[in-house]
């Protein structure tokens, strides 16, 4: 049984695509197969981070407009056997999109795959309800930040009404994902708690990904995290976060700070780590 | 400086964490409100129609929603004679 996944934010930069890829990524790792979907129409970027942009020649806007078979437009990972990735294109508007097409295509991609990762575009336009409408769950991306929060909110009000599950009377099973989360700040009252979200969102906690330098140095190499840096705190985040979605319950790491010394509190020293 | 900073700082994360809670209260009661004016303007239409000839431009149905209080307006401009038993 298939499953399709969106994931969405409302607000942009929250890091939907490094989390698309990242959890793509760690599903496959375990033997799923999977494709990433990028409805980014416009502005893609899901080709880049996953390190495929010089091998994108058909897009999802020719499968959808039945310029291109979908295998055409399908991109295999070089590193993953089981991941693949279906591109935005980059030159046309979200208006090419029209939700028969897209039904289509996630139809076909269903047949194909156990996963189907939707990475939204931001905001709450066509392009952002076209990627959630016919997702059978939801993972909604959110920084420890009132603007993200209250967009995220805001989504989770799309996802229970916009959606074809939602219109069918059933409702869409939604995840938090908290990204950029500095627990040494939050634990300092300067940064609101992965609790305080959770009781503000109201929904089941996926995971928390804390701030990294390893994200930013895996999109650089155009590589998903947990490809990239599997020992790493993301990665291992990202990884506890797949094996979730497929159902299994994996206990929550510590979000605790590391410690540091009176002294390097004092003046302000960073720890050693960071 | 550090030092200082250490024992000043306010704790800013309550602070985010009340706004958003009021601020999304607010705005999850709201959501849904525009078609629900909508929908009461068809209906309350609907009714009035049926005994006294409208004109459907010259109807104005507001919802606000105070602090205190919650209020429904429905402006209906009847034509001359409107009222006026046959």
């Amino acid at each position: 049984m298939s499953k399709v996944l969106v994931v969405t934010s409302g607000k942009g930069g929250v890091g939907k695509t490094t989390s698309s890829a990242a959890l793509g990524a760690a599903l496959a790792q375990s033997g799923q197969n999977v494709v990433v979907v990028d409805f980014d129409v416009g502005l893609r970027n899901l080709d880049l981070v996953m390190g495929a942009e010089r091998r994108v020649i058909f897009d999802l806007i020719n499968v959808v407009q039945g310029d291109a078979k979908l295998p055409q437009a399908l991109i295999r990972d070089k590193r993953l056997e089981t991941l693949w990735l279906l591109p935005a294109s980059q030159t046309r508007d979200k208006e090419a999109l029209t939700e028969a097409g897209v039904e289509r295509v996630i139809d076909d991609l269903r047949a194909r795959f156990d996963w189907i990762v939707c990475d939204s575009p931001a905001g709450i336009e066509k392009g952002a309800t076209l990627a959630m409408r016919f997702a059978d769950a939801a993972v909604v991306v959110a920084n420890p930040e009132v603007s993200s929060v209250r967009d995220s909110d805001r989504i989770i009000g799309l996802l229970d009404s916009k959606t074809r599950l939602a219109e069918e009377g059933t409702k869409i099973d939604k995840h938090l994902l908290l990204t950029r989360y500095d627990a040494a700040r939050a634990s300092r009252g300067e940064m609101m708690k992965v609790e305080d979200v959770l009781e503000i969102l109201a929904i089941p906690l996926l995971g928390v990904v804390q701030e990294s330098p390893d994200v930013l140095t895996a999109s650089n190499f155009g590589a998903p995290v947990t490809l990239h840096n599997p020992a790493s705190p993301a990665a291992r985040a990202y990884a506890d976060a797949a094996r979730r979605l497929m159902g299994e319950t994996v206990e929550a790491r510590s979000t605790r700070p590391e410690r540091r010394s009176l002294l390097d509190r004092l003046f302000g020293r960073k720890a050693a780590a960071a | 400086m550090s030092l200082l900073k250490f024992f000043v700082k306010g704790r800013s994360a309550p602070v985010a964490r009340d706004r958003l809670q009021v601020l999304l209260a607010h705005e999850r009661t709201l959501a849904g409100r525009a078609d629900l004016a909508e929908v009461l303007q068809g209906e309350i239409l609907e009714v009035i129609a049926r005994r006294i000839p409208i004109d459907r431009e010259k109807v104005i149905v507001r919802l606000d929603r105070g602090d205190q209080i919650s209020t429904l307006e429905i402006d209906i401009e009847m034509p001359a004679g409107a009222l006026t038993p046959t």
